[in-house]
């Protein structure tokens, strides 16, 4: 079976420092896969890389079959990737409902933007409560919430999440998971980038262990949340 | 005569002008926090091709604002055109490099563009042909002329215009968010680099209609007059706080008033110590005093709302 997305040999260099050292990934359609590994592993440096925030040394990306490495940053998210950034970076000083609509930048349905607009308000009522507001006012979760949305309304095929759960009350990282299990659940094949290892293992299929710009070893979540190195390094257990 | 209400009217006017010139620095400044100081040179060009043409149509004998109309629509794309050039040239290059390098380019443009136009129309003071009669209105105890009312009018629908297309629009809420955050802007789907392009477009479209009615209500155009326009008009923008819409509006209103009232009153107010002539360093008085005490300009503040 051929990946959705295919990363080989993924190499990304700051100046001389090599954060990530040769990776492959591979993503099928409709996983909730997840990349776990502790601050500085070159987690998010995959992912940006993934995006195209940063161009990689060498490796190759492929998604649906076509390569991605040259694809310019603003034509990504019509080929149907779109990355929740790290911090979330919402644009602070546009209310939430223009974020949103900045989410469907490049999609001409009109219609179909209303709908999926009223979709995510439904699904986010604290967004639609607050959606004469500007985002720079909300709280982490509710950036963290309308990032997540604002990603949605691009009608993507594979979402991208750095971080989520970073700098979040634990209450609110517990929403913010549960809502990336519905949207999983809902067939969107989501790629999450987390510290949280725990959560991120129970709410993935599959996990990739990264550490010092590689990876260690990738299992099924239920297989990682079992094994002793998973454990001890990133669960905080005794082995 | 009340002077009073005379050098408000004239300040009004005069300050719109100023207005109109601030939209475009403020612009650019809150899409890539730059000063373009060729800005006044675009301003420049747009008075002096607009000049060419309503002098070859007035040669024909054509009068009335149907020649400063054809003037103005001239001026527009040839200001476009210039704008497009200066940032894709001048500044796009130097997108990444330290904020000093785009400042020099930009002085580097202008000086370019004032000894370009100098070889185009010569060096001396060009006069704007007299094509309108310009009938006077009397309001309490003031004048209002045709051509003031016009400016007061065009001036208030382009900025009104200008807040529209920049709140009201998909290309506005691109050009914000680009601004806020360009590269979470390029993950939406934005070309950002088309976005500041469009911001260049949009401030040179409205510098055109400045130049031609600068040149218009002072009948006189000359390769150097951009450089005091753009001045004011930048000190207007930084007055108002810079990287917002309604601080430039606010600011060029602002400061065309206080340099009239000045003009009009310094000389009896000081027994004739302190000619008219001073009216300029009042006017810079004024925006040192209001950035002392609100370094970010009047409607400037942290979170001011930019582009």
């Amino acid at each position: 079976m051929s990946s959705f997305l295919e990363v080989r040999g993924l190499v990304v260099r700051y100046g001389g420092i090599e954060a990530v050292k040769g990776i492959d990934l591979d993503i099928h359609r409709g996983e909730l896969v997840t990349l776990i590994g502790a601050n500085g592993a070159g987690k998010t440096s995959t992912l940006n890389a993934l995006a195209g925030l940063l161009k990689p040394a060498e490796g190759q990306i492929r998604f649906e079959g076509e390569l991605l490495t040259s694809t310019p940053i603003h034509q990504l998210i019509q080929r149907g990737l779109a990355l929740v950034p790290e911090g979330r970076g919402v644009f602070p000083r546009l209310t939430v409902e223009e974020n949103l609509s900045m989410g469907a930048y490049t999609r001409k349905d009109k219609a179909g933007i209303r709908t999926d607009l009223d979709q995510i308000f439904h699904s986010f009522p604290r967004l639609f409560e607050r959606k004469h507001q500007k985002a720079g006012t909300l709280s982490g979760g509710e950036q963290q919430m309308l990032a997540i949305g604002r990603a949605l309304m691009g009608k993507p095929k594979l979402l991208l999440l750095d971080e989520p759960s970073m700098g979040l009350a634990p209450l609110m990282v517990q929403t913010i998971f549960s809502v990336i299990r519905r949207v999983a659940s809902e067939g969107m094949t989501v790629f999450l980038v987390e510290q949280n290892a725990r959560l991120a293992l129970q709410a993935a299929q599959r996990a990739y262990v990264m550490e010092g710009g590689v990876i260690r070893f990738n299992a099924s979540a239920e297989e990682c949340l079992n094994d002793p190195r998973v454990r001890s390094a990133y669960l905080g257990e005794e082995s | 005569m009340d002077i009073f209400l005379q050098q408000v009217i004239n300040g009004l006017v005069q300050g719109s002008l100023y207005a109109l010139v601030a939209l475009g620095y403020t612009m650019v400044y809150g899409i890539i926090e730059l000063v373009n100081f060729a800005h006044g040179e675009v301003v420049m060009v747009g008075a002096l091709v607009g000049l060419s043409v309503i002098e070859r149509m007035a040669a024909r004998g054509d009068t009335g604002w149907g020649v400063i109309a054809i003037g103005v629509l001239v001026a527009i794309p040839s200001c476009m055109a210039l704008g497009l050039g200066i940032e894709r040239i001048a500044y796009r290059p130097l997108r990444k490099a330290p904020r000093l390098a785009p400042l020099i380019s930009a002085i580097g443009v202008s000086i370019a563009l004032q000894q370009l136009a100098a070889l185009i129309w010569g060096r001396n003071y060009l006069h704007y042909p007299d094509v309108l009669a310009n009938p006077q209105f009397h309001i309490g105890g003031a004048v209002i002329t045709q051509v003031q009312l016009v400016i007061l009018g065009i001036t208030g629908i382009l900025m009104l215009g200008t807040w529209v297309i920049v709140q009201k629009t998909a290309l506005g809420r691109a050009m914000r968010a680009s601004a806020q955050n360009p590269s979470v802007a390029g993950l939406m789907g934005v070309n950002v680099d088309r976005i500041i392009a469009s911001t260049f477009l949009m401030g040179s479209g409205l510098a055109a209609v400045a130049g031609v009615l600068v040149g218009t209500y002072y009948g006189v155009g000359n390769h150097t007059m951009g450089f005091m326009l753009g001045l004011k008009a930048f000190t207007a923008a930084v007055l108002g706080g810079i990287g917002s819409l309604w601080g430039a509006m606010l600011g060029g209103l602002l400061l065309g008033v206080i340099e009239n009232l000045g003009a009009g009153y310094l000389s009896s107010l000081t027994n004739g110590a302190i000619g008219s002539n001073y009216s300029d360093v009042l006017a810079f008085l004024m925006l040192i005093g209001v950035l002392i005490f609100r370094p970010s300009g009047l409607m400037g503040e942290r979170g001011s709302e930019k582009v």
